[in-house]
């Protein structure tokens, strides 16, 4: 089960640069949260907060408090502990391109040392049930490599991978936006069957998606949060009028 | 014939007599550069057959079983082989691989995974771009100074030591070249399941650059397979069989060597089926690596 993500006073530099200010939310657990904005608007940057995977860029650094449920990911954790516990999907699908597809997706159990093989192949067919995936790719678990796959498929393999290691979060960076209208409907499917049993916080740069699949949804502007509310209030009546602007497409 | 009167596309500039003349000379061109490098790849080619050739029709009709299974014949005496001479190049070249691979491939991957930007880092790419300029005999001096004065005897270990060191910089800078092209992708993926950084670096990095990086690999064994001064001073030569590290050792272009500076003409053809059997050696190794190395990637362990 998915738990629920509180953010106070989140601060984030890259070198010189302020990407993020002041940032403060609550994102519920199990359900999906969008989070729109312009390009550079800090987004991105955000949601790798969430993770820490922004310190893995040498020059980023971040302030502030990020609670999962109870622990405080900057202080009580490592930030290995913290990624198996968050499941991340970018926006371009990167399967490990020397692994079949069954080892993509149990990358994160078997490079984490896991190597019970029944619980292996369980975790890797609940996996890629959950994503959608099963029976496009039960046949060639192991003769194909993750990389031979379509752009779509190879994206609810990265799915499948975040899955299979029991995230209580997944966080996803624009999961279709380089995909096809096709793929892209198929992975709004998926997030809208997984968000009752994880908590699911996506970037999207496509209002519609987030109307489709999100309850909430935030807008970003210049590294600040304009406006967090229920999706609805969002495109329907806004309170701020940036937020307003640019959802009826007047600038951004 | 036609009573309609011919439609004439309007005149546009670019589609012009100009234009035409230009897709002339591309094709001519395109033609022209397509033949050069045609050429040269035969260029290239040409002298690599003409030798391994040459050395058929010098050497294979020195080559028997007796080459293969006993030790020189002293001079004056017919027949004789080159067996120890083979098996201590395996010996040297074994330790060489022991010692430079690990090496150079720690090194390379300290450069590319974990220095990036590094005054650390720029030294030591700075020490293996000019070690790698450094002249073989050169190696060998110095081996000889620092290990052969030291233990007061030359060795094989000797030989292995200077041909390692040789091996490091090609390996180290084809790693971090091999690594830098894995996608940043690919390693988030990893790291964002909560993947250590070394078991990426392992698991994920490395094993995506692996088919370069194992090439790297062969081109160092391969340069030095075949390396004569560096083995003068160190490795030494002897005319008998040996398997102790810590005693001189013959080795295949040591061998050539002295036979072919030889004044007999017996020695002289030794020599040439000598230069024809380590060439083939080196081509058997590097292919045998290649394909065992491609199934293993392919297969894919973890």
């Amino acid at each position: 089960m998915g738990v629920g993500i509180l953010v106070e006073d989140l601060n984030a530099w890259y070198g010189s640069t302020h990407t993020l200010q002041d940032i403060n939310l609550h994102i519920p657990a199990n359900h999906a949260t969008a989070l729109i904005g312009p390009s550079g608007c800090g987004k991105s940057t955000f949601v790798r907060c969430l993770n820490r995977m922004h310190e893995t860029n040498p020059i980023a650094r971040a302030t502030g408090v990020v609670k999962m449920g109870e622990v405080d990911i900057y202080r009580d954790a490592s930030p290995v502990e913290i990624r198996r516990r968050v499941g991340m999907v970018f926006q371009r699908p990167n399967p490990f391109p020397t692994m079949s597809i069954y080892d993509n997706v149990a990358s994160g159990l078997k490079l984490n040392g896991f190597r019970n093989r029944r619980i292996l192949d369980e975790t890797v067919e609940r996996s890629l049930k959950q994503s959608a995936l099963w029976d496009e790719v039960k046949d060639d678990l192991k003769k194909k490599s993750g990389a031979s796959l379509s752009g779509g498929q190879q994206q609810r393999m990265c799915i499948a991978r975040a899955l299979a290691v029991d995230p209580e979060v997944l966080l996803m960076d624009e999961p279709a936006s380089a995909l096809d209208p096709v793929s892209t409907s198929k992975i709004e499917d998926l997030i809208f069957q997984l968000k009752s049993q994880y908590t699911i916080v996506i970037v999207t740069h496509n209002m519609q998606q987030a109307a489709r699949v999100a309850e909430n949804t935030g807008f970003f502007l210049n590294g600040r949060m304009v406006e967090f509310d229920s999706t609805h209030k969002i495109f329907t009546n806004p309170r701020d009028k940036r937020t307003e602007d640019y959802i009826t497409g007047r600038f951004g | 014939m036609s009573t309609q009167p011919q439609i004439q596309p309007p005149p546009m500039n670019f589609q012009s007599k100009a234009m035409r003349f230009n897709t002339g000379r591309r094709t001519v061109t395109n033609y022209f550069v397509g033949g050069l490098s045609i050429l040269a790849t035969v260029v290239v080619l040409a002298p690599l057959v003409a030798i391994l050739f040459y050395l058929i029709y010098k050497g294979a009709s020195s080559l028997n079983l007796a080459f293969f299974t006993h030790v020189p014949a002293p001079v004056g005496e017919q027949g004789g082989g080159m067996a120890n001479s083979i098996l201590g190049s395996g010996i040297i070249l074994f330790l060489a691989s022991l010692m430079g691979i690990p090496i150079g491939i720690a090194a390379g991957v300290y450069l590319a995974e974990f220095g990036r930007g590094k005054a650390l880092a720029n030294a030591v790419r700075f020490t293996a771009d000019v070690l790698n300029g450094v002249p073989s005999i050169v190696m060998g001096i110095a081996i000889y100074s620092l290990v052969v004065m030291q233990q007061k005897h030359f060795s094989a270990l000797a030989g292995g030591i200077a041909l390692a060191i040789m091996m490091v910089p090609t390996i180290t800078r084809t790693t971090e070249e091999m690594l830098a092209t894995v996608p940043h992708s690919v390693r988030e993926a990893a790291l964002g399941l909560g993947v250590p950084k070394w078991r990426t670096v392992l698991s994920v990095s490395l094993r995506t650059a692996s088919p370069g990086i194992i090439t790297g690999c062969m081109l160092a064994f391969a340069r030095v397979a075949g390396e004569t001064a560096p083995l003068l001073f160190t490795a030494f030569g002897n005319q008998f069989w040996s398997f102790k590290l810590n005693e001189p050792i013959a080795a295949l272009p040591l061998q050539i060597y002295v036979y072919a500076i030889s004044p007999y003409d017996e020695w002289h053809r030794l020599a040439w089926a000598g230069s024809l059997v380590l060439i083939v050696l080196i081509m058997v190794s590097v292919t045998l690596v290649r394909i065992y190395a491609n199934r293993g990637v392919l297969k894919g362990g973890s």
